[in-house]
């Protein structure tokens, strides 16, 4: 069936059955592979995607149930790649394989919305479905806490 | 770690493709046990399968904008190589790293050398050599200039991407000198002029940028599972649930009405020993992954399980403790140990058990392979270009010559992709497909439930003390299924190298010394993961330390100081080792004053011996892997239930010169998490053949809330890089869990030798 899909303010319609998971519409179908796969159960978060602003698993998310809602992936965070995050995550050489981290950036940016200034259980209860088998915690909570700092300063 | 060339076990005569063909793995029975000296021995990079070459004209290139251009042929994997290799060609070249761009190479060893991307040894193979080509391209820039003004090579120096000529001013951008400079001769090795340490810009800093971090953190990285190609199509495989398992008979009819569903495909089983090729089953080909999944969910498949089909863990833990409650093969012995036992004031006896694991890399195994006009690419994560190479040319039947193969970057490595076997399989579907690309991925169920699992462990430790309390015998018993049972047909011991990772290079000032091996079998496929055997033998080294310093009834750290002994400096050779991680033992001895630095390093930071509340302990331990030494120092608190919480670890690492201290400090504590992760959470079980794990909610690994609060990393400085480099990638692992359960002891009062340790603190 045909379905419309608005990612990153570019309209997509595409031919898929409405329960493929939004995660195989956007890597498969349309190409975009900043949005990885990690386990297709909700467990690990590698896959986190933006509907209206709030974080979900598009590995759990029916393509069907995104028609309508504004769809935010990581090539579409910022114009530029310059959300305080992304440069957050630069300064602190917070990747090391890189894999998970589409996803992380998305967590967090899902986290700041809602919570400007976490603390560090905020970001241990937001954060807890990302995992990172490289094991970079410890930098991504610095990394998050200095783009809240960034933002909160910026408004 | 890799079987390919590995001198002690004297499995170096025999050629990867043939170590890696079915013939001849039966034949490598014949060669273990030769001598090592039988051919001359070569160590580090030399070593190693292909060994090293040392070609500026190779590896770099600058173009006529100034843009330098560095091959990395080193899989990136999280270890920061990417980066790390430019960075000290960048360095010598005297470039800006501003105009530096890394090129991944394809697999191709005989043009670069060795690339297996394992046994934490890039840098440490080399720094040396990646220092001398940029310094010869620098010289032949500063020639070029010369040439240029008419004026004496002695009056120009590089500085930051130029040539500059201070008499007269004048200066030359590295882009204007590019194309004259290519054409001059390489300078002769004994023409080469290094830097002076002193005048390095990016080496040992550790303010360099990682070169992949801006499209990391934008979804522009390419991993293996990203790559498109036109006309791609899409598969999965349903693999043997049991290892040695075949197809008995399928049915494909309800998968080819799932649309989009556009073929079903058999994969014949390797008949074993079958090293690096796939295990065989059932491809489903289709337009996109989800059809894919959804075809192969609607495959009804008959499996015989073969041999393997009554494994199980329970049962084979139990053969573990009887095989070490009895004498094994002796690969250390020094003293009397029996008697020296019988006749201590106090006796300690222990036994430590590790399950499988898996590795679990973020990115699962994936491949994309297409053929045309007989030619085979690939574009895949892999740590083995020239192994994925070689077993796609040997399975597919196409001359190697017409296998490329381009790597991407690997969403982890950990050794699972060491072994291309899934690079064969999406290989072979190709092929079925008449040559259409298509992209094969692993689901998370496909990764954990037929991995290459990290090998189940018991170790048996008996010791004695005097009356003063001081260790006098040490018994130590390991059993573990052998890596080698992927290549040859059941081996039951511990290979050489395998046992010298933290059991016969066990460092200990011990009068009485037996180190033992009975025999344990492999039932499913076993495969180095990060740090390998030093993971049980430093379990059971490090906790017994400890059990003997209580029973000594002394402070666990000066104990463990106390048992390494006064600093000396051992040549493993002469303490049984046959294999000192490929490097020569008379360059890298085991400096057991390394160690005890180490060690109080971490003791110092952590504040240890300061008071803590109830329900808190610290833990040490300490590691020489790698040719590297580690000691970590855990802080636990243990509440409710024997939830675990870690508020700091102090790791210390002695891993000679630093090249690039920031990926020095994130493999540090990315170890700290994983060994707090496999040491909490990390099982795998087998019931009837089949792993009870199958993805995450089943298979733990640590998340954000229960990782360390705090990871200190306190790197013991050296700034002479005349010395020999350590390992940094797997030597932070070993130490942590013994440090951890050595840290619950010392709160609680219990003794966790059983891992995971899930709620055995409560």
């Amino acid at each position: 069936m045909a379905i419309t899909l608005r990612i990153n303010d570019v309209e997509h319609t595409v031919d898929v059955d409405g329960d493929t998971p939004l995660l195989w519409v956007i890597r498969d179908v349309l190409g975009m592979t900043g949005t990885k796969f990690g386990c297709g159960l909700a467990q690990c978060g590698a896959c986190t995607v933006h509907l209206d602003g709030t974080a979900v698993r598009s590995c759990q998310t029916a393509a069907a149930d995104a028609v309508g809602m504004k769809i935010t992936t990581i090539e579409g965070l910022s114009p530029d790649g310059n959300h305080p995050l992304q440069i957050a995550w630069r300064d602190h050489n917070v990747p090391q394989c890189g894999y998970c981290q589409s996803g992380q950036i998305m967590q967090a940016a899902s986290l700041l919305k809602d919570t400007p200034n976490p603390t560090d259980s905020d970001i241990d209860a937001a954060m807890s479905g990302n995992l990172c088998r490289c094991g970079t915690y410890t930098r991504i909570r610095a990394a998050i806490k200095q783009a809240a700092t960034t933002m909160v300063g910026a408004q | 770690m890799t079987p390919r060339r590995m001198p002690g076990e004297a499995i170096a005569n025999i050629s990867r493709r043939g170590l890696l063909s079915g013939i001849a793995a039966g034949s490598l029975i014949l060669a273990i046990g030769l001598p090592a000296q039988a051919e001359e021995e070569k160590f580090a990079g030399e070593g190693m399968a292909n060994g090293l070459r040392e070609d500026p004209k190779i590896f770099i290139a600058i173009a006529e904008d100034g843009t330098v251009s560095v091959i990395s042929h080193r899989s990136e994997m999280g270890q920061g190589i990417r980066t790390s290799i430019p960075m000290v060609v960048a360095d010598e070249l005297e470039a800006d790293w501003a105009k530096v761009k890394v090129v991944q190479a394809p697999g191709d060893e005989a043009k670069f050398g060795n690339q297996d991307t394992d046994g934490s040894r890039s840098m440490r193979h080399h720094f040396a050599v990646l220092r001398r080509m940029g310094a010869a391209a620098r010289q032949m820039l500063e020639q070029s200039a010369a040439a240029e003004w008419g004026v004496p090579v002695g009056e120009v120096e590089a500085f930051n991407h130029a040539v500059l000529h201070k008499a007269s001013g004048r200066s030359l951008d590295y882009g204007a000198l590019a194309k004259a400079a290519a054409e001059l001769p390489v300078p002769a090795a004994d023409q080469i002029k290094l830097k002076d340490p002193s005048k390095f810009r990016y080496i040992g800093k550790g303010e360099t940028r990682l070169i992949d971090g801006f499209d990391i953190t934008t979804g522009r990285a390419q991993y293996g599972i990203d790559t498109r190609l036109d006309g791609m199509v899409y598969a999965v495989v349903a693999r043997p649930p049991v290892f040695g398992g075949t197809v008995k008979s399928f049915d494909d009819s309800e998968t080819l009405k799932f649309p989009g569903v556009l073929k079903v495909v058999t994969i014949d089983p390797t008949p074993a020993p079958a090293a690096f090729q796939p295990l065989g089953g059932v491809a489903v080909i289709a337009t996109n992954t989800w059809a894919a999944i959804r075809g192969r969910e609607l495959l009804k498949i008959t499996w015989d399980d073969g041999p393997h089909a009554t494994y199980s863990s329970e049962e084979h833990k139990a053969t573990l403790e009887a095989a070490v409650r009895q004498p094994g093969t002796v690969v250390r012995e020094a003293g009397e140990t029996d008697a020296a036992l019988a006749g201590a004031a106090k006796r300690v006896e222990a036994e430590y058990y590790i399950p499988h694991l898996a590795h679990a890399t973020m990115e699962p195994p994936a491949a994309v392979v297409r053929i045309v006009d007989g030619k085979c690419e690939a574009w895949s994560c892999v740590q083995s270009p020239q192994a994925t190479r070689d077993n796609l040319a040997q399975r597919l039947g196409i001359p190697v010559e017409n296998v490329t193969v381009n790597v991407t970057l690997l969403g982890g490595g950990f050794g699972r992709k060491s072994k291309p076997d899934y690079v064969v399989e999406a290989g072979l579907l190709s092929q079925a497909m008449g040559g259409t690309p298509v992209k094969l991925t692993w689901t998370r169920e496909d990764d954990i439930t037929n991995d290459y699992f990290h090998a189940v462990s018991m170790e048996r430790l008996e010791g004695g003390i005097d009356a003063d309390g001081k260790a006098v015998a040490w018994l130590h018993r390991s059993a573990a299924p052998t890596i080698m049972s992927i290549f040859a047909p059941d081996p039951k011991q511990e290979a050489g190298w395998e046992m010298g990772m933290g059991l016969v290079d066990m460092p200990f000032d011990i009068p009485n010394l037996r180190i033992e091996n009975p025999q344990a079998t492999a039932h499913t496929r076993i495969g180095w993961f990060r740090s390998v055997y030093n993971i049980p033998h430093a379990f059971a080294v490090q906790s017994f330390a400890n059990e003997l310093a209580a029973a000594a009834g002394r402070d666990p750290k000066d104990y463990l100081l106390e048992l390494i002994g006064p600093p000396r400096k051992i040549n493993t050779r002469d303490i049984s080792v046959a294999w000192n991680y490929g490097e020569d033992p008379a360059l890298y001895l085991l400096d057991t004053g390394r160690l005890r630095g180490v060690v109080e390093m971490a003791a110092k930071a952590s504040g240890w011996g300061r008071e803590l509340p109830a329900g808190r302990g610290l833990g040490i331990a300490a590691h020489r892997s790698f040719v590297t030494y580690v000691a970590a120092v855990v802080e636990v608190e243990v509440g409710a239930g024997g939830a675990l919480t870690i508020p700091k670890v102090d790791i210390a690492v002695d891993c000679g010169p630093r090249i690039n201290p920031d990926r020095i400090r994130s493999q540090m504590e990315g170890a700290v998490v994983m060994g707090i992760s496999l040491a909490t959470l990390g099982e795998i079980t087998f019931k009837n053949g089949r792993t009870e794990q199958t993805n995450f909610d089943t298979f733990e690994v640590t998340r954000i809330d229960a990782a360390p609060k705090e990871i200190n990393v306190h790197i013991a400085a050296t700034d002479d890089y005349d010395q020999p480099l350590g390992g940094v990638g797997e030597p932070g692992v070993p130490p942590i869990a013994p440090a951890l359960t050595n840290a619950i002891f010392a709160a609680t009062g219990k003794r966790i030798r059983s891992l995971p340790i899930r709620s055995q603190a409560a």
